[in-house]
């Protein structure tokens, strides 16, 4: 369940991408529920499956910010460097994807916050499923609704770009690197078969050819 | 927006002293007085009422708005009238309705901030009704309308003041201002305005 400093424990891979379903869903249904036309069914269904969901993630994110810091996070993987520029080159990838991170966990909870100040703008609770009600917190504020608006809708875009990066850099790492980056979080630790495997054959290709790309030496940014 | 009201108001009186000063006799102490809307008192209030899917009515207002009318009981057919409307103080008391009424699907408030109406004449009806008509610009398009008003009464108040009270109604298709298209039973709308206009006495 615990992460270790090389891989992700299941838990945290869970809450990775059960909120990147949510998080996806979440923007399409968002950009499209705007546009429907009043007498449509879905006209009414589906902004509150949209709060909603929103809600339960904003939940869910929490859980994960608190896993988050009382867990270790795995040291991201290294190729060697073997010259000043391509160790240059990697700390500032590893800076660039610890900020992309960093905005990855703190964007969403901007999102919920606007989100939530549209609905409750003039007190109205938000209700949950038709199940639960999320009361107004705040006192009923004019033109809040379009300010929060406003917010939701930039903050959404800037997310769904930097969601395009993340995703973009695990591709880079996974078939240009040719690194476990993406695969650790896919499927967590290797099996101990492979791993012993790949151990070896590590350091085999480490006495052999220590200015291969490919080699997995970890490197604290 | 103040200080064109301000230099109106000079304007109107200035005319107001030609009128009392030189043309007395000619036009029977007939003289036109400005009045501004009683926004400040809240003695104002512009209302909309639109059809929701045949079944009942919304009610909505503009919180923020100014006008001022020019009147003289004595000849109504040369009274006048401009208002100007704040679009993005519309208020149905739903925030996530007024969020939409404000974008570009309706009103458009960030490009078409105000809405306009001003008269270009009054025909009288009888003592208290008449048909006004004027041009009214709602998100940058404007259509002529005539609209029925009722003077409801005016006289001294209490504090020094002088008022007069009228109330208007139209139907405007809403199709026409650009509005986006809400379903059969709300293709128009009707504009309520209901307002007391104040003058210092004498």
């Amino acid at each position: 369940m615990l992460n270790t400093l090389e891989n992700y424990g299941w838990l945290a891979r869970l809450f990775h991408w059960s909120i990147a379903l949510a998080a996806t869903g979440l923007f399409g249904l968002g950009l499209y529920m705007v546009e429907l036309s009043y007498y449509e069914p879905a006209y009414k269904t589906y902004p509150s499956l949209h709060k909603s969901i929103g809600l339960l993630v904003a939940v869910l994110m929490i859980f994960r910010l608190i896993w988050r810091l009382i867990n270790l996070a795995p040291l991201p993987l290294s190729s060697s460097a073997h010259s000043n520029a391509t160790a240059i080159k990697q700390v500032l990838e590893h800076k660039a994807a610890s900020m992309v991170h960093f905005l990855l966990y703190a964007l969403p909870f901007a999102l919920f916050l606007s989100g939530y100040l549209i609905s409750t703008a003039d007190g109205r609770p938000i209700f949950v499923f038709d199940m639960m009600e999320v009361p107004a917190l705040f006192p009923p504020s004019k033109g809040m609704e379009d300010t929060a608006g406003l917010v939701h809708e930039i903050i959404a875009w800037s997310l769904a770009g930097f969601v395009v990066l993340h995703a973009l850099a695990a591709l880079k790492h996974h078939f240009i690197n040719k690194d476990r980056t993406l695969k650790r979080m896919l499927w967590g630790e290797q099996e101990p078969s492979q791993k012993t495997k790949s151990v070896e054959k590590n350091n085999l290709t480490h006495d052999k050819k220590p200015k291969q790309e490919t080699l997995n030496i970890r490197s604290t940014p | 927006m103040f200080k064109s009201k301000i230099k109106s108001t000079l304007v109107a009186s200035l005319l107001a002293f030609g009128v009392s000063g030189g043309l007395v006799g000619n036009f029977n102490s007939a003289q036109a007085e400005t009045y501004q809307l009683d926004t400040q008192g809240a003695h104002a209030s512009i209302q909309f009422k639109i059809s929701h899917l045949g079944y009942s009515w919304i009610l909505a207002r503009f919180n923020k708005f100014e006008g001022q009318f020019e009147f003289d009981e004595s000849k109504p057919e040369a009274s006048s009238i401009s208002i100007t409307v704040d679009t993005a103080s519309l208020d149905s008391n739903h925030a996530e309705r007024d969020k939409h009424l404000r974008s570009a699907d309706f009103l458009d408030v960030s490009k078409f901030p105000t809405a306009t109406f001003l008269s270009t004449g009054l025909k009288s009806v009888n003592e208290k009704k008449a048909v006004l008509s004027g041009d009214l610009t709602i998100k940058g398009i404007t259509k002529p309308i005539t609209m029925d008003v009722n003077w409801i009464g005016g006289g001294d108040d209490p504090w020094g003041y002088v008022r007069q009270g009228f109330e208007g109604s139209v139907v405007i298709p809403v199709g026409e201002y650009g509005m986006m298209d809400m379903g059969p039973s709300a293709q128009e709308v009707e504009i309520l305005v209901f307002f007391e206009g104040v003058r210092p006495k004498g």
